[in-house]
């Protein structure tokens, strides 16, 4: 009984990390920017299209490609936001909403036609695969290395937010953009910087997702819905918040599924409507 | 805490001036008058003597149709809706028609006329049937007045009214003002001083978040405190 | 209100499919039916300013109100719609006291919410509903003694008929006090209490008008497929509707027929051998109708046939 739980926990937080790599990119950008960008899980496609194109093309080792799906995605999302995102800042959410819709659309006929509508697979190295016995019970490696990978991030944007003097320009655009703009921030480039950041890790997402969650076309769409709860949960700006939505939605995901599995993400749902009635501005937000 | 022990009475058909430093807390005042703000403690009374109702509980609206209404100090208008329509829109929620989706608009000549009414007594009869966002700054200033006098208010409470109008053209804005009804009780939030000592019968000044003094013009302009609280002393010779 | 020459000729250009194009009948029914599913999304969105992202609820509410009546009572189309009214009209209004409290992001987050909730609890509930299956084994023969058939003449003539009544309806809203409110509240809804609106009272009754119009369109679906699939309370379904509207334009009245007619031929047209190709070019569109003809293909018609005077 309580091993189930501590599996159940154990998947859900790692389900939780996967889930806020994914989302903390687009919290922090709407936070700052306003700009509901819908087509946020189109980078985390490019990041994991970007793996597997490393690794079955190119051989590259599995490790090796994280980093590049990072980077991939981080440009992908900066020739974006110079060339489209930036004219629409001003506009209403409705039109944000639709254009980043379109470009979602694109972004799957995109891959579609490219890599085909099959679910992409890859060979992660022998020290990821398999389980590691702690304290009696059984984890998964792959889990573990996700866990392992979203903590370490965590703790590397805390600390970039609070102890550079960037981080702190990124906090005071977030917090009042005029402000920030009359204290000499060019807040500009704090947001470009910013929303490369939080594609790059969208593309780290994807690629770190292939294993558990699989890939294909309709990634970008299938997990939108996901991502967004996170950020309408966690508050808008808040990488706590997200944090801490992104995990209670992956162990109530992996709770759900496992003891109520005729509830199928039936809880999910309920979670986030209870939740958002009960705190609108979600678990973090300001306003 | 923005604003705090207030304690206030406006008799009716006065003209009261509501004048103090930016961030005294004038604003918030009147929206916790109006209901767009709760307050933590204290009560709303609308009405004289034994007639008044404590209004505190009430939401907004409910509160406009017991005739409290006001305008914004920055222009809270419908765009595109014409001038006519927006003020037709407030007699119709005002009476009560607004939620007939049956009968059309043209069946509700009454209102209409009333609104036609409305507009020309200040002056903007000619800018009816124009959408809100293409008419000059000023006029859409005398709209907001003219939205707020349409729900035939008993009490009317102006934030600045003539906020970014340049000087010659606020005296036709106050000049309507003045030619409002003498039944109607008035409170205003202006920083212009000759505006203030010319219409108020009555002067409160709030600093933060507390009434300083309140009282007749000649008076608030000899008190030394009020003198002090603003940067040129001799801003209020009357 | 008096009708524009334009509204007449478009209204007489609808009969022509009976005449010139029979072979694409059914086609015809299906673009009327997500017309009005459009024009019930446009009530709420294009004159309240509502954003949902879960208006296929309410379509979906009604497609299987028809169909379990079809299914399990008798198969009877006007009075398959009646109900589905009613009952997507209650679900309407009961949700409508939640949405009616939020707005911007919540508010998006909460219709999609709703509607995903709902599709959960259809797939769960596969007893009634059938599942991921859908329901199946029912067929709704005729409508007022005029067969359903494969040349799709009495679906068509069914499906446009209602489209229009519930046409007319909409129009007398929008050309009421009522609509002026809404409007109103779109236009600003901070204003609105300080003329003494009850805005959400008002919401709520949009929401659920709203809703009705919504439920006939999917009760209308089942009778002219003797079908009802899960897809139709599906967040794709919310996300097309969507799309639809403002691609023809919103807060026009004719936005959502004229959306749906271009969306609907055009994917008849492309999608044929590559479902891939068809999310390409829409998405391109989207792209293209936001970044330069924001008020829809309507908005940009108006402009160019009435310039600014």
């Amino acid at each position: 009984m309580l091993s189930s739980l501590a599996g159940v926990l154990f998947d859900g937080f790692a389900y939780g990390m996967l889930l806020f790599l994914l989302s903390v990119g687009l919290s922090v950008t709407l936070g700052m920017m306003n700009f509901v960008n819908l087509a946020h899980c189109s980078f985390a496609m490019v990041g994991g299209y970007a793996t597997v194109s490393l690794m079955t093309r190119l051989g590259w080792p599995f490790l090796a490609t994280l980093p590049m799906a990072f980077v991939t995605a981080a440009a992908v999302s900066v020739v974006l936001e110079r060339t489209l995102y930036r004219r629409l800042y001003r506009s209403s959410d409705l039109d944000q909403c639709l254009l980043t819709i379109g470009i979602v659309f694109v972004s799957v006929a995109v891959f579609a036609w490219f890599f085909t509508t099959e679910q992409q697979s890859i060979q992660v190295p022998d020290w990821l695969q398999g389980s590691q016995q702690v304290a009696g019970m059984t984890f998964a490696s792959y889990r573990m290395f996700l866990i392992v990978v979203g903590l370490a991030i965590t703790a590397f944007l805390v600390l970039f937010l609070e102890r550079t003097r960037f981080g702190a320009r990124i906090r005071a655009a977030v917090d009042n953009q005029r402000m920030a703009r009359g204290l000499g921030i060019d807040v500009d480039r704090a947001f470009m910087f910013t929303f490369a950041l939080g594609g790059g890790l969208a593309g780290l997402g994807g690629a770190l997702s292939i294993q558990v969650i699989g890939l294909d076309p309709t990634f970008a769409l299938a997990y939108l819905v996901y991502v967004l709860i996170v950020v309408a949960v966690g508050g808008l700006g808040s990488i706590g918040g997200s944090f801490a939505a992104a995990v209670v939605l992956g162990i109530s995901d992996m709770a759900g599924k496992y003891y109520f599995p005729w509830l199928g993400a039936f809880l999910i749902y309920l979670v986030m409507v209870g939740l958002l009635m009960w705190r609108p501005q979600g678990l973090f937000g300001k306003r | 805490m923005v604003a705090q022990d207030i304690a206030l009475e406006l008799p009716q058909g006065k003209r009261y001036a509501l004048i103090g430093p930016n961030g005294a807390g004038k604003t918030t005042l009147m929206n916790l008058l109006t209901g767009m703000l709760a307050p933590d403690s204290g009560q709303v009374f609308l009405g004289e003597g034994e007639d008044a109702t404590e209004i505190t509980r009430l939401r907004a609206d409910t509160r406009v149709k017991k005739g409290l209404a006001r305008t914004f100090q920055i222009n809270t208008l419908f765009p595109q809706l014409s001038a006519l329509e927006a003020v037709t829109l407030a007699v119709l929620e005002r009476d009560g028609h607004a939620h007939n989706w049956w009968r059309g608009l043209p069946r509700f000549g009454a209102a209409i006329d009333e609104a036609h009414a409305i507009l020309n007594s200040l002056g903007l009869g000619n800018a009816s049937f124009r959408t809100t966002k293409e008419l000059p700054y000023g006029q859409q200033r005398l709209l907001e007045i003219a939205l707020a006098l349409a729900t035939r208010p008993k009490v009317l409470l102006l934030d600045e009214p003539a906020a970014g109008v340049p000087k010659d053209e606020s005296a036709v804005l106050f000049d309507a003002i003045d030619g409002l009804s003498r039944e109607l009780t008035i409170l205003f939030i202006e920083h212009d001083m000759d505006v203030v000592f010319r219409f108020a019968s009555r002067i409160i000044v709030m600093v933060g978040g507390r009434i300083l003094v309140e009282g007749p013009p000649d008076e608030i302009a000899r008190d030394e405190r009020v003198r002090e609280v603003y940067l040129g002393k001799t801003r209020l010779a009357a | 209100m008096r009708w524009h020459p334009l509204e007449i000729v478009f209204w007489l250009c609808t009969l022509l499919p009976f005449v010139v194009t029979p072979n694409y009948l059914s086609l015809a029914s299906q673009i009327a039916i997500t017309a009005l599913f459009a024009l019930s999304l446009d009530l709420i969105l294009g004159y309240a300013g509502i954003v949902s992202l879960g208006h296929a609820a309410f379509f979906g509410v009604g497609a299987y109100t028809a169909g379990l009546l079809a299914k399990h009572y008798f198969a009877e189309p006007l009075s398959g719609l009646l109900l589905a009214a009613v009952i997507s009209g209650l679900v309407g209004y009961a949700t409508s006291h939640i949405v009616v409290r939020f707005r911007h992001l919540a508010l998006i987050m909460l219709t999609m919410g709703l509607g995903l909730l709902l599709h959960e609890a259809a797939n769960s509930a596969s007893a009634l509903t059938g599942g991921a299956d859908g329901l199946q084994g029912f067929r709704v023969p005729a409508v007022l003694g005029f067969k359903f058939d494969m040349f799709g003449r009495a679906a068509y003539a069914y499906s446009l008929a209602i489209l229009f009544l519930c046409f007319l309806v909409c129009r007398r809203i929008i050309h009421s006090p009522f609509g002026l409110a809404l409007r109103g509240i779109r236009e600003n809804a901070t204003r609105m209490p300080a003329i003494g609106a009850p805005s959400r009272a008002h919401l709520r009754k949009a929401y659920t008008v709203a809703a009705v119009l919504a439920g006939i369109a999917g009760a209308m679906l089942t009778h002219t497929t003797s079908t009802v699939s899960l897809e139709t309370l599906s967040f794709g379904r919310s996300a097309d509707v969507l799309v639809i509207l403002i691609l023809g334009g919103a807060g026009r009245l004719y936005g959502g027929i004229i959306g749906a007619i271009i969306y609907m031929v055009a994917r008849d047209q492309f999608s044929g051998a590559n479902p891939q190709y068809w999310y390409f070019w829409i998405g391109l569109l989207l792209v293209a109708v936001v970044m330069f003809l924001p008020n829809g293909i309507l908005g940009g018609l108006s402009k160019f046939f009435q310039p600014r005077s």
